[in-house]
């Protein structure tokens, strides 16, 4: 018996160093390409062509990033991907947040109808919306324009109106009841019974939607032709394509464009992790 | 009373409708609108600047039977789905048992294989393009000529174009996947493992008999979401191929079949074509999603 237990613990001992081994490795091969970069951004032109490739950089400079900032509005970029991602963001808390209360407590007319509607679309790729979404969006005249690159993309909210339905459902009627008996208009009923108890969820909506409106490149490059009206990753793209062989330059923008999500991301871990998780109940 | 109830019922109605209203009509302009505007384009010949003429059939039969790069298209996306798909499920698999066991750092862990979610994927493509960079100067190359190996052309080359873009993509979705994995790995009862132990079941036992099954539902619903993204692949084909005015690479041997609508839509300007790809692309998404439906309701029948 007393052998056995050794077995098992010497075992578990070799899983326990291949898991450590296994995770070490991984890791490592996610930090290369960052760490890489980051060196990339502040080496001179000597050092990137020099033979064999080195991590250690000898003479550091900052020449890449003033560059950078000299020939594109990195900081404009850097506004405009900010401003974009963060009025769809606060609209898409507010109305779907709006919406799934009354789905959740409503009754009306056509509700399930609508609702259906709204799950269904989830299973649309956006590749079906992107040639019309353009016509309509020239049409419009709002082709580069703040307004063209923001309202459209409100409307991709189903998946918001979906979550925030789900926990609102979960809420007792009874507390709504009683605030109607004591006479609350519905907004009001909306604004300070529902918006307090549903605060975790739309803090994980929040981030999450403003880290895929972030990131998000195809509609930009599609409705957006001007320099200063380019977001982060479509900025980084053309400077990719512009400059691609200056690659000190295009990895200093790679950093600029790289870092504010990475601070977010380290500050809101814990959010950002359990949207992803949410992303299960889609299925 | 009754007259008032209904009015009260009215009102209360109007509520709901101005409630939604807002969200609705975005999304019946900006969703539903698109959706049968470009199934009524894709009937049609539209260059943007002259009214759309109807063609009836002909951009669907035309990219059926005289379109080779459609087909050239498809079969990258075939190639990269399936070599995308089940390394990355396994490796991002294997990832989340090893975090999930009682081991220090978790978070660490966690956090540096869920990087590359949160950088935008047009950061990812251009840092590993230059990773991927010609001759013995790209860093990948080097790494491989200290191992002994011949340096490689990567996105130089029509053999590894595809390739390369596989490689960085699976290494990109792999924190993504894990994390999605750890959610259900959590869901697995402590019990179930405590009582393969008492059984004398080692870590491999326990694996494959407890950890396993009881995934699976997570498994088949992780491999539907990576099936429908790996297929509408974009952005790093955009960055790693594109050069001014072409998108695909060498031979098109990196081009896949979003990529090939874009640049049919907005570099060509051939609308209409471009829609009916879209409905293409839908329909294979579609399809997808009904065989993971089937499977997972085959499934079900295990427990």
């Amino acid at each position: 018996m007393a052998n056995h237990d050794v077995g098992i613990r010497r075992d578990s001992l070799i899983i326990k160093a291949c898991v450590y081994a296994f995770l070490i490795a991984g890791a490592a091969t996610m930090a290369v390409p960052y760490v890489w970069m980051f060196v990339t951004s502040i080496k001179p032109l000597a050092e990137i062509q020099a033979f064999p490739p080195s991590f250690i950089v000898k003479n550091p400079t900052l020449e890449p990033y003033k560059d950078l900032f000299r020939m594109v509005p990195m900081m404009r970029y850097m506004f405009n991907s900010l401003f974009v991602a963060g009025s769809i963001t606060l609209f898409n808390v507010f109305a779907t947040s709006l919406a799934g209360y009354a789905f959740a407590k409503h009754k009306f007319w056509g509700r399930d109808k609508i609702f259906f509607i709204f799950i269904a679309s989830l299973m649309i790729p956006w590749q079906v919306n992107i040639i019309p979404g353009f016509i309509i969006v020239k049409n419009l005249g709002w082709l580069n324009t703040y307004r063209g690159l923001i309202i459209p993309s409100m409307a991709w909210c189903a998946f918001g109106i979906f979550l925030n339905r789900q926990f609102i459902y979960s809420i007792p009627d009874d507390l709504i009841d009683a605030a109607r008996i004591d006479g609350c208009s519905e907004f009001r009923i909306y604004a300070q019974i529902i918006l307090p108890l549903i605060k975790p969820v739309l803090a994980t909506l929040a981030i999450f939607t403003f880290l895929q409106q972030w990131n998000n490149f195809v509609w930009p490059l599609v409705i957006i032709h001007t320099s200063s009206m380019r977001t982060l990753p479509l900025g980084l793209a053309v400077l990719t394509g512009q400059f691609g062989a200056n690659y000190a330059m295009v990895m200093a923008g790679a950093v600029v464009a790289t870092m504010p999500m990475l601070v977010v991301y380290l500050l809101f871990q814990k959010y950002i992790i359990k949207g992803i998780a949410m992303t299960e109940l889609k299925g | 009373m009754e007259d008032g109830s209904f009015l009260e019922k009215l009102n209360r109605q109007k509520v709901s409708y101005l409630f939604i209203a807002l969200p609705f009509s975005l999304f019946f302009i900006f969703q539903l609108i698109p959706l049968f505007a470009s199934f009524f384009l894709s009937f049609t010949q539209y260059d943007v600047v002259h009214s759309p003429k109807f063609v009836g059939l002909e951009n669907y039969r035309n990219i059926l039977f005289n379109d080779p790069l459609f087909w050239k298209a498809i079969g990258n996306t075939v190639i990269y789905v399936i070599g995308v798909v089940p390394v990355g499920i396994c490796i991002s698999l294997i990832l989340a048992v090893a975090i999930d066991q009682r081991i220090k750092f978790k978070n660490f862990f966690k956090s540096i294989f869920f990087l590359p979610t949160v950088t935008a994927i047009i950061a990812v493509s251009v840092i590993w393009k230059w990773l991927y960079a010609g001759g013995k100067y790209g860093l990948l190359n080097y790494f491989i000529i200290k191992l002994g190996g011949q340096p490689i052309d990567w996105l130089a080359s029509p053999e590894w174009t595809l390739p390369s873009i596989m490689i960085m993509s699976i290494w990109a979705g792999l924190g993504y996947n894990m994390i999605l994995f750890l959610t259900g790995l959590q869901t697995i009862p402590r019990a179930m493992y405590e009582a393969a132990e008492i059984d004398g079941a080692g870590f491999w036992c326990k694996f494959f008999h407890v950890t396993l099954p009881l995934l699976k539902p997570t498994i088949i619903f992780v491999s539907m979401m990576s099936f429908i993204f790996s297929f509408q692949v974009f952005e790093q084909v955009y960055i790693m191929t594109g050069e001014q005015g072409g998108i695909g690479g060498v031979l098109n041997s990196g081009l896949t079949i979003v990529a090939y609508l874009y640049d049919q839509g907005f570099q060509k300007f051939h609308m209409g074509y471009a829609s009916a790809l879209a409905y293409m692309v839908a329909f294979c998404v579609f399809l997808i999603t009904m065989v993971n439906k089937a499977i997972t309701k085959e499934s079900r029948v295990d427990y």
